[in-house]
């Protein structure tokens, strides 16, 4: 026996999630990473790109190559992978309202490169409805956005066959605060709302459509709570099957498999004593490796310094390091399923099974995933899980080392550096993308793109695939903000639900509530009317968790919150704040914008006379620029590790009060 | 602060109201809310000035209920982008229904209302449901009253069916009901008599198709032909906020009700009747029913209030330093109608 040679698997695809600045400095990094035996490409695009704007819109400034690579049109996608070619290359693209856009970009630059279009391989996240849910970057009403969804899967099962159309995407759930439970079902609710609109399409004969089911792939998350973790894996994959047969008709075995790509748990990754971190993070990556027949078939994980600011190429490259040497020191992968036959482990997935089959019900019940999205359900339901968890960690009941015990630490030799332990973006790639894609747009053949754009808009019209027309825009230089704008027009435009209108805990409150409370109520008294405090989500940043937990902290706390959710202007947050009447503003900046937005903001007061208003900030602010921030006015700078968010309140409470000129209480 | 002083103040604040000040409207609002003494004043002050002829304008006021998800705040969307396009200043009050026992309230229902970032003609103020009062806040009926001042279309809007859609339409010139399709609730309303109320009933998302035709056919037949205002023919209209079918009909027919109340003078009649029941209400909140009983029963009350011609808040504190004083009425001049 041991003088056998071990037979291993072959390890999942090990990628790293990244992108900034420009295609150019992408594509080196990307050539790099390859060279360091990253597998497989995963891009990110920045914030204007995924909404649908160009570089040079209003409404990007501040935001290009800042958090992923800004793609205007053909020309910078050509950059992003040159000398990477495609038709030997797996990509997965993080992009959804605008996926099809991209993957019309993605097969144009195949077609220059000389490839074929039909051998092409890799993944569009493509998932809209989870954007309206978590991540933020949606454009069009669900309606319409389900319809995009389904014309890329139906056009890529036709064209592209080794497509990874759409991954449904669990993981941005868990980063919304769900359970494991809550993961399960409203991914598998989200895949039930997307396979059927594809029947219903019409686009696919009835004998094609188990290729579409075996198409479809998913994107999960694996927390801390590793063997829960595992058990839901194993839970997935068991519940996915049955769907595909019993639902779909899916006899083929091979069309039924659960396959699907991780990113780990990255919420619960710390700004306090970053460097537990990593332990975090190699524990969450045995949740998805542990069980062979539930593993996962790619994974990325993020970096130790995921709650300071963006990943340097060291960070990156560690994180790497941990995949590498779980593959391929360890002996993982020379075994077959360790957890079968596990009656523990038997258990607890029959239980997650259970309780994610009643919450499907009650979806289905309500009409499906998009009707329990438009009607704000699920939203609130996970509104309320992230609750729950922001609570337990307040009262200790939920530890997490560093953070609410042993929080005593050494100075740590990894934030310090000029760097400051991050990766800056430079301020000047803004400028230069800027100038070349007007560079750009005066080369080409203006024609040919309004003909193109006529073309999109009937397709978009009559209900023909978007795809063809879409390539087509692609080949003669259409702009990203040109094919959104088209489309914004013809199919409008959507703010969904906040979720943020739940009912006030049930439990008895700590003292340490009733106390904020007690100053908000008496400061109210004194300044004549409730206290007002204004929640703004400036730019196109879609992390909404923090605007949300101070939201419905500060109700409990007796604030009259005005909070309209995410992607405002500077401009609609100042009139806000006037028309409203509060008396404080707190921003929530977590996408690296925060100069800019905070600057606009206060212009923009001044412009409408409301100068005066105190201002507050929350978010993923580096320690310098907080200092700036301070000392240009702003009352005080939030960051993660404020986990206390009754002392936040009470902070606030104290800058009113000072702003207004009352004594300090008792 | 001298009183002559506050006058001052005020006079210039409700000229800046007028001319449509976006911060003089914020400030003005503020203050309605502002319980100090000193503001209480001024609040009355800046009322009297705006109720005074001189501000006086045929601005319309509009209730809009329904029950939740019916679409009332993208329809007032829709609605709003309509009425800046026929150039009418527009002024919202949304009114949350939530109301926690700690005073706290989340506001946001703004999130669909807002048209764009430059328009200077819109003008929202949320408005939490402090738990008093009914329905509604106190609050609603005065700041009602100084957006009239600045806007030409003031909409309140606000959850529910019952109470407080009762409330609203002791406010507005115009109640406008938003019925949602496929559901029953409506049609029982209108039956138990609750819905007699609204001057115009829409059932939005006809693009749900058969359902909402349905819900409008069952909305017809269980309606009775006119209003019990008289004058009045109650329409059922359908509307789809998201698509933006029959927005123009919906505004022209709020046009239409308000062109017919001011052609038949009825427009002041009715405010000061609205303005008689909010003073009833909040005077009943203070004294009871025995307060109301010692400034001679509700019915009186209420038509010598209506005769007047007095601003609010002037009246209100008038009425109000009677039952402050004990010895009163010995010493006032009642008709002790009633008891
Ligand atoms: C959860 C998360 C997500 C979720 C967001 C879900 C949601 N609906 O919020 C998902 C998975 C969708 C997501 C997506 C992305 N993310 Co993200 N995400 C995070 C993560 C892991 C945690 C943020 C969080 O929710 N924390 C929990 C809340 C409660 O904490 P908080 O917001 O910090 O709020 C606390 C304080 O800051 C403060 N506070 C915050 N706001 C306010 C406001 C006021 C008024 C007050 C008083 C206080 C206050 O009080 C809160 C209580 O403690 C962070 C990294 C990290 N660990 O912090 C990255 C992070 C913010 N994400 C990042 C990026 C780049 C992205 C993407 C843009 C990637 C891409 N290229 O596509 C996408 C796109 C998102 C978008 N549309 O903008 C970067 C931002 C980099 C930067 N700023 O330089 C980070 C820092 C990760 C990293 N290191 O790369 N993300
Ligand atoms: N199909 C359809 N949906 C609509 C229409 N109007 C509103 N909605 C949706 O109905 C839900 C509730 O709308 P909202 O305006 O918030 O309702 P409110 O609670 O009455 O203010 C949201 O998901 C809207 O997108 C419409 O005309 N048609």
């Amino acid at each position: 026996m041991s003088q056998e040679t071990v037979k291993r698997d072959r390890p999942w695809l090990m990628r790293t999630y990244s992108g900034h600045s420009s295609a150019k400095a992408s594509n080196e990094l990307y050539r790099m990473n390859l060279s360091k035996g990253q597998t497989g490409l995963s891009v990110a695009f920045d914030l204007p790109t995924q909404t649908g704007y160009d570089s040079d819109h209003p409404l990007a400034r501040g935001e290009v190559g800042k958090v992923g690579v800004p793609i205007d049109h053909i020309g910078d996608m050509e950059a992003l992978f040159e000398a990477i070619p495609l038709d030997q290359m797996n990509t997965s693209m993080t992009i959804n309202a605008t996926a099809p856009w991209l993957l019309a970009l993605y097969v144009a630059v195949a077609e220059k490169q000389g490839a074929d279009p039909a051998v092409l391989q890799g993944t569009t996240q493509n998932d809209v409805l989870k954007e309206y849910l978590s991540r933020g970057t949606y454009i069009f009403p669900p309606g319409p956005s389900v319809r995009l969804t389904t014309d890329l899967i139906t056009y890529t099962v036709d064209n592209i066959p080794k497509w990874n159309p759409t991954n449904i995407c669990s993981y941005h759930l868990q980063e919304a605060g769900a359970t494991p439970t809550q993961e399960l079902a409203y991914a598998l609710s989200t895949a039930i709302a997307i396979l059927d609109a594809v029947r219903d399409s019409g686009q696919v004969p009835a004998e094609r459509f188990a290729a579409v089911v075996g198409r479809i792939s998913f994107f999960v998350n694996a927390g801390i709570r590793f063997v829960e973790e595992t058990c839901k894996m194993r839970a997935f994959g068991r519940m996915w099957e049955q769907l595909a047969a019993e639902r779909y008709g899916v006899t083929e075995e091979k069309q039924r498999r659960f396959r699907y790509g991780v990113q780990v748990n990255s919420l619960g990754l710390t700004e306090s004593q970053p460097e537990n971190n990593v332990q975090r993070i190699v524990l969450e990556m045995l949740a998805v490796t542990l069980s062979k027949n539930a593993r996962a078939r790619a994974i990325q994980l993020p970096a130790w310094n995921e709650a300071l600011g963006l990943p340097r190429p060291w960070d990156q490259q560690w994180a790497l390091r941990m995949q590498q040497v779980l593959a391929l020191e360890t002996d993982l992968l020379e075994y077959g399923d360790l957890l079968d036959g596990s009656p523990v482990v038997e258990a607890k997935v029959q239980e997650l099974i259970a309780g994610a089959e009643q919450e499907m019900a009650r979806i289905a019940e309500q009409g499906g995933m998009v009707q329990a999205i438009e009607s704000g359900y699920v939203k609130r339901e996970l509104v309320k899980s992230h609750t729950r968890r922001m609570r337990d960690i307040e009262s200790g009941a939920l530890q997490i080392v560093g953070v609410n015990c042993y929080t005593q630490t050494a100075e740590s030799p990894l934030t310090g550096g000029a760097d400051s332990g991050i990766m800056k973006v430079d301020v000047q790639a803004e400028h230069d993308q800027i100038a070349a894609l007007q560079a750009f747009r005066a080369g080409r053949d203006q024609g040919a793109v309004e003909a193109a754009l006529a073309e999109l808009r009937r397709a978009a019209v009559e209900g023909d695939n978007i795809m063809p027309a879409s390539i087509a825009c692609a080949r003669v230089g259409v702009t990203t903000g040109e094919w959104s704008e088209v489309l914004r027009e013809v199919f409008g435009e959507y703010r969904a639900p906040t979720g943020i209108d739940i009912a006030m805990a049930g439990q008895a409150d700590s003292p340490a509530l009733e106390a904020v409370r007690e100053r908000v109520r008496a400061t109210g008294e004194e300044l004549g009317r409730p206290l007002r405090l204004l929640i703004g989500k400036p730019g196109l940043d879609g992390h909404s968790n923090g605007a949300e937990q101070i939201a419905v902290k500060g109700r409990d706390a007796g604030f009259e919150i005005v909070y309209e959710g995410i992607r405002l202007t500077p401009g609609q947050i100042a009139r806000a704040a006037q028309e409203e009447g509060v008396h404080l503003i707190g921003l929530s900046v977590l996408s690296g914008s925060h100069m800019e937005l905070v600057a606009d903001i206060r212009d923009q007061l001044a412009a409408i006379g409301a100068q005066d208003l105190p201002l507050v900030i929350g978010g993923i602010i580096p320690e310098d620029d907080a200092a700036q921030l301070r000392a240009q006015g702003v009352q005080a700078v939030f960051t993660p590790k404020d986990v206390d968010m009754n002392a936040i309140m009470d902070q606030m409470v104290t800058i009113i009060r000072q702003h207004n000129g009352l004594e300090p209480l008792a | 602060m001298e009183r002559a002083a506050l006058g001052d103040k005020a006079a210039e604040l409700a000229v800046a109201v007028a001319r449509g000040e976006r911060p003089a409207l914020a400030r003005a609002l503020n203050l309605l809310d502002d319980r100090r003494p000193a503001a209480r004043q001024l609040a009355t002050d800046l009322l009297a000035r705006l109720q005074s002829g001189d501000f006086q304008r045929d601005s319309h006021l509009i209730g809009m209920t329904g029950p939740p998800g019916a679409g009332k705040s993208t329809l007032s969307a829709a609605l709003i982008r309509v009425w800046r396009q026929r150039g009418l200043g527009v002024g919202v009050l949304a009114v949350d229904p939530s109301s926690p026992l700690t005073g706290g309230a989340l506001l946001g229902d703004r999130l669909r209302m807002q048209t764009s970032d430059t328009d200077e003609g819109v003008f929202v103020r949320s408005l939490a449901c402090r738990g008093e009062f009914g329905g509604l806040s106190a609050e609603v009926w005065p700041m009602s009253l100084v957006m009239l001042a600045a806007c030409d279309v003031v909409m309140i809007e606000t959850v529910g069916v019952g109470q407080r859609e009762i409330d609203v339409s002791r406010m507005a010139d115009t109640t406008c009901f938003v019925a949602q399709p496929g559901s029953g609730d409506s049609v029982q309303f209108l039956k138990a008599g609750i819905l007699e109320v609204p001057h115009v009933l829409v059932v939005n998302k006809e693009d749900m198709g058969a359902v909402a035709r349905r819900t409008l056919a069952e909305l017809g037949n269980a309606l009775g032909r006119s209003h019990r205002d008289g004058n009045w023919q109650v329409p059922v209209l359908s509307t789809s906020a998201a698509n933006g079918t029959g927005i123009e009909a919906l505004a022209d027919t709020l046009a239409q009700h308000h062109a017919i109340l001011l052609r038949d003078g009825q427009l002041d009649t009715r405010r000061r009747s609205y303005q008689a029941h909010w003073i009833i209400k909040r005077l009943q909140q203070e004294f009871g029913t025995h307060g109301i009983a010692r400034l001679g029963g509700e019915n009186t009350l209420a038509a010598r209030l209506v005769a007047e011609h007095q601003s609010l808040l002037d009246q209100y504190q008038a009425f109000r330093q009677c039952l402050l004083n004990p010895t009163y009425p010995e010493g006032g001049n009642t008709d002790h109608a009633q008891s």
